[in-house]
């Protein structure tokens, strides 16, 4: 099957991935969403303020860096970073919530709620929302909360609520479900900015659309700065976001691989992993039919990995449809792979990449090292480390930083 | 007909309105769920709606989704459920009704659901999560094998949308009183009574408003327009009780807060 990149069609279907699963209550919003949006590429003054925003707020075009000391201790392929770490706010998430800020004005809605895993998408919402003067409620998995300690701080800088979340695993989709609970009774006032590629149609394609200005431009650099296309590509996937935006324009070069990199978490035993396309099935989450991690029930099981951003049971729907396509090839990686790439590009190149990154770092340099030296792997380095600091200080143990145990 | 037909038929030719009682099933485990539907057949309650737990259930508020997670817990799977109902469904004369997600019906094929629901006795299904545009091939199955899949309108839903779903419904309209998630309130929206008198007008289907509904005021408001009342999380609260209260004493309390809430449907007394 040939993946076309004229998806999805009218119903929101990637091939038989998509779709709108859910209440009732909510298919009023969805529809205004999917007309406004209609309206709005249609309109070259909201492209153009987008654009806008995008060069002088978040700083784009973002830099291709060719991170040659890395290269060269893989001894293969060389491997070049789209720095999505370097954008206002530390990431690719800011490229959708000002896309979908600007979309929430254009509909006349006054109040933004968004849910968070990493609290990437959390801080470029309450970002969004500060520049637009948006009241903004965040959801956010109190394990979240815990491990990604400053995200949340800056949040509440930003003038966010950041609302806990108690219920399930108290994690990335538990957040989601009570977004989802608040926008039921919110509805005609409220606009989700809904951070990944996932949910009812017509998100996935939104979220991919506005993400995918990272693939453009490093399909345009790669071509001034290589003088050619890539020959490998390689993303982080999770809801899977960047690895959309990163892919989508390449999707019909059929000369370029493209690879995207699963939390492998602790093992492949069930319960230990997040890697949805690699070891789930088709079945029906947050809205929409995709590969999820579901028991035998139909129930969504506990997932596990070490970053939360990647910490979700689901996964985007045109992701299933690449999958199903084989466009694009989906392998994971572990927590502890992700840990050591995460020490080799801060030592090797002076950058801290986020957890989630490192996880595409970790596969890129494994698969660079396979290669010949004249090749060249793009990987998206969807954001920065900060935020991981202080977790990773204790995974690895106190008092290798000079901290006290909280034993 | 249907199970469901029959009993709105032969309510509406005693002019008397259906209530339907919801359950959580396997809360705290499936043998008092099971008392819990024949001390309501006895005070006879029209239908019963048995929920199905899911781990995700995004329309729902914190008491049944407390009722979920504590069933969960204990590891309920759909075949255990479908046990109790054959069990149950020969005990009572109540038709049975299963809400359940579409993430469950589609993980456990949809035919081989149909099938096994209606051969435990379970005379249809609310399928909250499932849009009138994808209900298609569940509602196909539905109609060969005379299971009722029945379809949600909201406040929300805008007027032709509306009469597009009560189209594709069957044994009765599931009216949502309230844009939100279920659980208790004070009072129902004044639209309300409104929508559904324009919805009576568009469809012969019994009109049944449930979210929110859990006092004998609400029923008195609606019995007027409304073929049924559903009330759930009032119902739930109740039986959550079982956890740490007598169950003989559990189900005296859920059986007289039915009796109130009928009484103020049907106020001639009892069939």
């Amino acid at each position: 099957m040939h993946a076309s990149s004229h998806v999805p069609d009218a119903a929101g279907r990637f091939g038989e991935f998509g779709g709108r699963y859910v209440p009732e209550t909510l298919t009023y919003a969805l529809d205004q969403l999917a007309e406004e949006y209609e309206r709005a590429v249609k309109d070259s003054a909201f492209q153009a303020e987008l654009d806008e925003l995008w060069k002088n707020y978040v700083g784009r075009p973002s830099p291709l860096y060719h991170a040659r000391r890395l290269s060269e201790q893989c001894g293969g392929a060389q491997i070049w970073l789209k720095r999505e770490d370097l954008n206002h706010t530390g990431a690719h998430k800011i490229n959708n919530t000002l896309g979908q800020a600007l979309l929430t004005r254009r509909m006349g809605k006054t109040r933004v709620i968004a849910e968070t895993g990493a609290g990437q998408h959390g801080v470029a919402t309450a970002t969004a929302c500060a520049r637009f003067g948006l009241p903004c409620v965040v959801y956010m998995g109190e394990e979240d909360i815990r491990r990604q300690a400053p995200n949340v701080f800056s949040m509440k800088l930003l003038g966010a609520e950041v609302r806990p979340v108690t219920s399930g695993s108290r994690t990335l989709r538990d957040a989601i479900n009570e977004a989802m609970r608040d926008w039921m009774s919110s509805v005609e006032t409220t606009h989700y900015i809904l951070g990944s590629v996932v949910g009812p149609h017509p998100f996935p394609r939104i979220v991919r659309d506005f993400q995918s200005v990272i693939g453009r431009e490093a399909r345009s650099q790669s071509r001034e700065q290589l003088g050619r296309l890539p020959e490998m590509v390689v993303a982080c996937v999770g809801g899977g976001s960047n690895a959309a935006g990163m892919f989508y324009p390449f999707v019909e070069d059929e000369g370029v691989e493209l690879v995207g990199v699963e939390a492998g978490g602790r093992g492949e035993l069930p319960g230990q992993h997040a890697a949805t396309l690699s070891f789930g099935h088709p079945g029906v989450l947050h809205g929409s039919y995709s590969f999820v991690m579901q028991d035998e029930d139909g129930q969504t099981c506990d997932v596990h990995s070490i970053s939360a951003g990647l910490d979700y049971p689901g996964v985007g729907p045109e992701h299933s449809y690449w999958k199903a396509s084989g466009r694009v090839r989906y392998i994971h990686c572990r927590d502890d792979e992700a840990m050591a790439a995460f020490d080799a590009l801060a030592r090797n190149e002076g950058i801290l990449p986020a957890l989630e990154s490192s996880h595409a770092v970790a596969k890129a340099m494994e698969l660079a090292s396979q290669r010949s030296k004249e090749e060249a792997i793009i990987v998206c380095l969807s954001g920065r480390g900060d935020k991981d600091a202080a977790e990773i200080a204790r995974l690895k143990g106190n008092a290798e930083f000079g901290m006290r145990s909280a034993e | 007909m249907s199970a469901i037909d029959q009993v709105f038929q032969q309510l509406r030719s005693q002019g008397r309105k259906a209530f339907i009682p919801f359950v959580t099933a396997g809360d705290p485990d499936l043998d008092f769920t099971a008392d819990v539907l024949r001390e309501l057949g006895k005070r006879g309650c029209s239908l019963c709606e048995i929920g199905v737990p899911y781990s995700d259930p995004i329309a729902d508020g914190p008491v049944i989704q407390a009722s979920y997670t504590r069933a969960l817990e204990r590891k309920i799977k759909l075949r255990e459920i479908l046990g109790m109902t054959a069990r149950v469904s020969r005990e009572i004369e109540a038709p049975l009704v299963t809400m359940v997600s579409y993430a469950i019906v589609y993980r456990h094929g949809l035919e081989a659901f149909v099938r096994e629901a209606k051969e435990t006795g379970v005379a249809g299904a609310i399928v909250p999560d499932l849009l009138v545009e994808e209900s298609g091939p569940l509602a196909e199955i539905c109609r060969r094998e005379d299971f009722s899949l029945i379809q949600l309108v909201t406040p929300t839903t805008p007027r032709e949308r509306a009469v597009r779903i009560a189209d594709a419904s069957s044994g009765f309209l599931y009216c949502v009183s309230v844009t939100g998630i279920t659980g208790e309130r004070r009072s129902l929206p004044p639209q309300l009574l409104e929508n559904i008198a324009w919805l009576r007008e568009q469809t012969e289907l019994p009109l049944c408003i449930g979210f929110g509904v859990s006092q004998p005021e609400h029923v008195q408001q609606l019995a007027p327009v409304a073929d049924g009342v559903i009330v759930g999380s009032a119902i739930v609260r109740r039986i959550a009780e079982a956890a740490v209260h007598p169950r003989d004493h559990v189900l005296a309390d859920v059986g007289r807060y039915v009796e109130s809430l009928m009484a103020a449907l049907n106020p001639d007394g009892a069939a």
